[in-house]
Formats: structure tokens, C-alpha cells, sequence
């Protein structure tokens, strides 16, 4: 039977990653997107896509993990950005158009979009209210 | 859903949530027989008799958070509505395991999709560690497999959420698939 996929690359890859392991270990930026049958339904995994194709196109290293439902469904596909040393931010509703822009302006510029935002929470894991964030 | 590969990834979000360790996902297809058969199996906890009988009622879960849960109906009516079938076979402790069966050509078959990133959200909910994941798609004669255990043997101790790696793993998937396509319906 004809097979399909070889992953000899990966071993090259392995050598250049592990030199960089020690600075992307350090990087404490993660984004999660909800994965559960709302957030799917929604098109989480469509917004998951341009999330790491826009971390990929402007080269930053960021880690992306998918999370099951939350609750929230009808705010799916959410996306949550934690950065080290400031509140946890999430947003709602993110379809893969304002992935860009999301990623540019909180990541980039280091501004929170306010307009998309469903809620903070500090790093202690306490509310944030609105009028606390930069 | 709108694609096939929307089910599979939802089914698996429920294999995750029952604690799976090992996942099997895979996909048959066969022209002459006119089928597309979706597998997924997993080690999880599983379900006694009495909530599998209740697993495809459209409103049932287990989940605390919100008592609605749609993924398996949603799954079984895309199958029915095309002349196929879903049975589901589960016992606590031993896993569950899911299997869909679709007439290939029927006019409402949602198309497979983007199998690719489906693939990849399972492979994020836990890049480092504990749920190993193979996956096998055949259109007749050929297939493509990926087994993350060969890929962590290869990688040691980096991690499958390392952004190159994730990178890389997103485009072999991508080219895989679309290769198999390619390769099996010569044009």
C-alpha cells in the first residue's frame, strides 16, 4: 500500500529548536483558544489557524494551546492572551479576520483591544475591573 | 457542521475530556464501496450502560459547566442524513469508540475539510505530554499515518508546541493530506 509523509525533516528541526529552547521557554506569552463543541461550531479552529499563521508571519514566539468549553458558548470562539506581569485578557467572539489586528495591537503595541474584550483577570487569578487596565 | 473534519475534532475534544492517553483517529474511504467511514477510539474513561443509552439524545453531557451537549447527535444525524450510520461502544474504565459511516457520494455528505487543522487543535490541548495521538487516512489504496510517538522520538525533549516545530508539523499535515487527495483521484 502507497504511503504517504516522511518526517525526517523533524530531525533537523530538533537540533535548531533545542539551541533556541532556553529563550522560547522564557518568551511567557500563551495564547488558548477554546475547542469545545460551541467554540468548533463557532469556528474555533479557524481562528486557531490564523492565530499561529499570524505568530508565524510576524515571527513571534508565542505558545498557542486549545482548551475544552468554558461556558460561555455563545462568546466562542474565544481567545485568551497571557502575558508575564500582566492581567490575563480574554476576548470574545474572535473570527479569523480580527485575529491580525488582535495580534498587533495586544502583542505587538501592547495595547489592549478594548472594544473585543470579554474579561481580565489579574495574575493572582482576581477580576481586573475595566478602569485598572492600561 | 459544515465539514467532516469539525465532527472528528469535537469527537476527539470528548475523548480528551474523558481523560484519553491514546487517541486513534481513522478516516476510510473506499470508491468502489461508495463509504467513508470516520473511527475514533479512545482510552478514557468511558460510559456505563445507562449513559450511553442516553449519549444521543440531543441536550444530554456530562459536563457541569452547562447542561447542554450536542457533539455525538450532531454527529449521528450528518450520518444518517446520508444513508449511513454511528454506533458507539463504551465500558467505564476501558475507553470509548466512536464510528460514523457515510455513503461517500451521497449529495449531502459535508466534504472532509480541513482534516490538517483539526488535527493540530488536537495535537495543542496537550503539546508536552500525556495524549499520544495516531492517525490513519486511507483513500483505497493509499494512506497517509501520523503517530505522535514516532514524531516525540525524533524531537526528545522538545516540545510539540515549540512554534517551528508546530509550524512544521502544521504544513506536513496540510501536504500530507493534500497529497493523499491528489494521489488517490488522478486527474
Amino acid at each position: 500500500m502507497p504511503k504517504i509523509g516522511s518526517l525526517d525533516e523533524l530531525r533537523k528541526l530538533r537540533e535548531s529548536a533545542q539551541h533556541d529552547l532556553a529563550i522560547r521557554r522564557n518568551t511567557g506569552t500563551k495564547i488558548t483558544v477554546g475547542m469545545g463543541t460551541c467554540g468548533i461550531a463557532a469556528g474555533a479552529r479557524d481562528t486557531l489557524q490564523a492565530v499561529m499563521k499570524e505568530l508565524d508571519a510576524r515571527e513571534i514566539e508565542a505558545n498557542v494551546a486549545t482548551v475544552g468549553c468554558i461556558g460561555m458558548c455563545s462568546k466562542e470562539p474565544l481567545v485568551d492572551i497571557e502575558q508575564a506581569g500582566k492581567p490575563r485578557v480574554t476576548y470574545a467572539n474572535v473570527h479569523p479576520d480580527m485575529v491580525p489586528r488582535l495580534i498587533e495591537e495586544h502583542l505587538v503595541n501592547g495595547h489592549v483591544v478594548q472594544e473585543w474584550v470579554f474579561g481580565r483577570v489579574s495574575e493572582d487569578g482576581v477580576a481586573v475591573p475595566d478602569t485598572e487596565v492600561s | 457542521m459544515r465539514e467532516l473534519a469539525l465532527h472528528v475534532l469535537d469527537i476527539a475534544e470528548n475523548a480528551i475530556a474523558a481523560g484519553a492517553r491514546q487517541l486513534r483517529i481513522t478516516i476510510g474511504e473506499s470508491v468502489a464501496e461508495d463509504s467513508l467511514v470516520i473511527a475514533i477510539e479512545d482510552d478514557g474513561h468511558g460510559m456505563d450502560e445507562a449513559t450511553l443509552a442516553k449519549v444521543r439524545e440531543p441536550f444530554f453531557t456530562t459536563r457541569t459547566t452547562r447542561d447542554v451537549g450536542l457533539g455525538v447527535p450532531l454527529l449521528a444525524a450528518a450520518a444518517e442524513r446520508c444513508a449511513g450510520n454511528m454506533e458507539i461502544v463504551s465500558a467505564p474504565r476501558e475507553g470509548t469508540s466512536v464510528r460514523a459511516r457515510f455513503q461517500r457520494s451521497h449529495i449531502d455528505r459535508a466534504p472532509l475539510g480541513d482534516m490538517a487543522g483539526a488535527l493540530m487543535s488536537v495535537l495543542l490541548r496537550s503539546p508536552d505530554e500525556s495524549l499520544e495521538l495516531r492517525y490513519e487516512h486511507r483513500i483505497d489504496d493509499w494512506v497517509f499515518a501520523f503517530d505522535t510517538r514516532e514524531v516525540r522520538d525524533l524531537l526528545g525533549d522538545v516540545s510539540l508546541g515549540d512554534p517551528a516545530v508546530r509550524r512544521w508539523l502544521s504544513e506536513h499535515l496540510s501536504r500530507c493530506e493534500q497529497e493523499l487527495k491528489e494521489q488517490s483521484c488522478p486527474r
